[in-house]
């Protein structure tokens, strides 16, 4: 008796202390994800959503744009380059930064602190330094090019094609490598070294000590970075949105998203595209997570 | 043998490419702020004239371009001072209240057992799934109609959403490490649920409450997508980021006062880095072996 009443206190009072953070996500982040999903379906445009709200025709108009039209395919080859780029960039740099910090040095510290710098600035700021830099007529960037390396006119970094899409694949690499690196180094530092020392003694080379001994056991680190980076930049707006504003072929795809719905203000079509490209990630999550976990058993 | 005089030209090689690694990582992330740093003290027309010239002359540096971007319109300059003030207000707004909602929730998640517990985890990570500009409009046309589009209130509230998920992880993966027998004991001893809470659970949790309120009062200055859709048409409102973009998509500002801008911008970041950064690091890293 006494038992029930109070697991059923328990229940009563967990759902009372987590319902606040519930209702805040379940309103501002859900439901804006079932209105698109709704919508997605239906022929609306801005017009049309300020007078029926979410009853509109229904229709399937949208997906078939959205496969048909060659914008969404370029959007989404454009997105998968970026993100498998900048998800490997950053993780090989930042797993190179790891090792090269993992043993004490002088000033380790405020120089570890100082790696972090590009990921916890605002991105506006480190866009607009970037856009200074590599300016073609007052960019540091190009004035040592030109002045001092000998090219034969400045480089248009941010707005000829094939160079825009490499500038922001190197821009997101540089600024999220810091997250790698801090993965990395925390799962470095908690590796117990008796492994280390023993393949030393057994005459391992440090190359073969790392392929052997260490980097195994960083897998499961790297998996989840690997991971966390894949959603962070295929779902990436801000860093491309400020350097380009997606011109040059560098129009991912929720910078596409973002055009249609100021543009062309066709909330229909964006819907679809946005969910599309959402499951597709969901796709390819399971996919992923499938194979680790097929992975991890042998 | 062979593989230990291997191992020792191995060791040697890997002793200097390890320091040549350490400077080219320093170099490339310091170089950018220090060019920006630099810039804000440099004279337009000498950034014009040779911009090679990174450090400028002692005698040609100049603060103007901070008294330009500080002051207020009316006395001639770009109003960040209020930029900043309507930052702060927001960010810490919403760091604090994120907290408020987070604690309570982190506590039910470690220590209660209740419907729908595991379904609250799963739906809190499935949202980065999906891009933040399908969230952005529709919570922009719904505060329209509800008369917070245009308002630091409207603002602040999104930001909350954005920083509960991400702020709730953190926080469960720390208060999980403190020992529920401390609990039962309190209750034994006939204090309520909310009584071993906040007596007992939220000061051994206190580091982690602040990093993760560092942490989302970072997410909510950095923000910019929000800001633009939601505040756009009302200068006065503008927080620092959008403050800056506009500006700078204009021609009649220059780009050494806007580099003074971004100082103003990224310092704060900077300053709350240094001091916390311990805290940070491991709140965001806390439990990633547990996923």
């Amino acid at each position: 008796m006494t038992t029930t009443t109070l697991r059923r206190r328990e229940n009563r009072e967990g759902i009372t202390l987590i319902s606040p953070a519930v209702i805040v996500v379940a309103s501002i982040i859900v439901l804006p994800i079932i209105w698109t999903v709704v919508l997605s379906f239906q022929e609306a445009r801005y017009v049309d959503v300020a007078r029926n709200g979410l009853f509109n025709t229904a229709t399937l108009d949208n997906y078939i744009d959205t496969f048909t039209s060659p914008g969404f395919w370029r959007a989404l080859q454009t997105t998968v380059v970026y993100s498998v780029a900048t998800t490997v960039g950053s993780l090989v740099i930042g797993l190179v930064a790891a090792l090269a910090f993992r043993e004490r040095f002088r000033f380790r510290a405020p120089l570890r602190g100082a790696m972090l710098l590009p990921y916890v600035a605002p991105v506006v700021a480190t866009t607009f330094v970037w856009q200074v830099a590599l300016n073609p007529q007052f960019g540091v960037v190009n004035a040592v090019g030109t002045e001092l390396l000998g090219w034969d006119r400045p480089i248009n970094f941010l707005t000829a094609a094939p160079t825009a899409l490499m500038t922001v694949i190197v821009f997101d690499t540089w600024r999220h490598f810091p997250f790698a690196f801090l993965f990395l180094s925390a799962a470095l530092t908690g590796l117990s070294r008796d492994i280390e020392e023993a393949a030393v003694v057994d005459g391992a080379s440090p190359v073969q000590k790392f392929r052997y001994v260490v980097l195994p056991q960083l897998m499961p680190t790297v998996a989840l970075v690997a991971l966390f980076r894949t959603v962070m930049a295929f779902n990436e707006f801000e860093g491309i949105f400020l350097l380009t504003g997606g011109a040059a072929g560098t129009q991912v795809a929720s910078v596409r998203v973002y055009d249609q719905l100021t543009g062309s203000s066709d909330i229909g079509s964006a819907s679809a595209n946005a969910m599309v490209l959402a499951v597709i990630l969901g796709i390819g999550l399971m996919l992923y997570l499938r194979v680790m976990a097929r992975r991890a058993e042998s | 043998m062979t593989a230990g005089t291997n191992g020792g030209t191995q060791v040697r090689v890997l002793r200097v490419l390890r320091v040549v690694v350490i400077v080219a990582l320093v170099a490339a992330t310091v170089l950018p702020f220090a060019y920006m740093v630099s810039l804000s003290f440099v004279r337009i027309d000498d950034l014009l004239r040779d911009p090679l010239r990174i450090l400028p002359d002692l005698d040609r540096l100049t603060t103007e371009t901070y008294r330009q971007v500080i002051a207020s319109e009316e006395a001639g300059g770009w109003g960040f001072g209020r930029f900043m003030r309507n930052s702060a207000v927001v960010a810490a707004s919403a760091s604090a209240l994120t907290i408020l909602f987070v604690v309570p929730a982190a506590y039910a998640l470690t220590r209660l057992r209740f419907a729908g517990r595991r379904q609250v985890s799963a739906v809190f990570l499935a949202v980065y799934l999906f891009p933040t500009i399908i969230i952005a409009v529709p919570v922009f046309v719904g505060f329209q109609v509800l008369g917070l589009g245009s308002s630091l209130v409207g603002l602040v509230i999104a930001y909350i959403a954005l920083t509960v998920p991400v702020s709730l992880h953190m926080l469960r993966n720390h208060m999980s490490a403190i020992p529920e027998s401390i609990d039962e004991a309190a209750v034994i001893d006939g204090a309520s649920r909310l009584q071993v809470m906040t007596r007992i659970t939220v000061p051994l949790a206190m580091p982690t409450i602040v990093s993760t309120a560092l942490y989302s009062f970072m997410i909510a200055w950095n923000e910019f997508l929000f800001a633009l859709l939601f505040l756009s048409a009302h200068q006065e409102l503008w927080t620092v980021s959008l403050g800056l973009t506009r500006l700078a998509d204009g021609q009649e500002v220059s780009k050494t006062v806007l580099m003074a801008g971004s100082v103003l911008l990224t310092i704060p970041i900077v300053l709350l880095f240094t001091v916390a950064e311990r805290w940070l690091t491991e709140g965001l890293t806390a439990g990633s072996d547990k996923g």
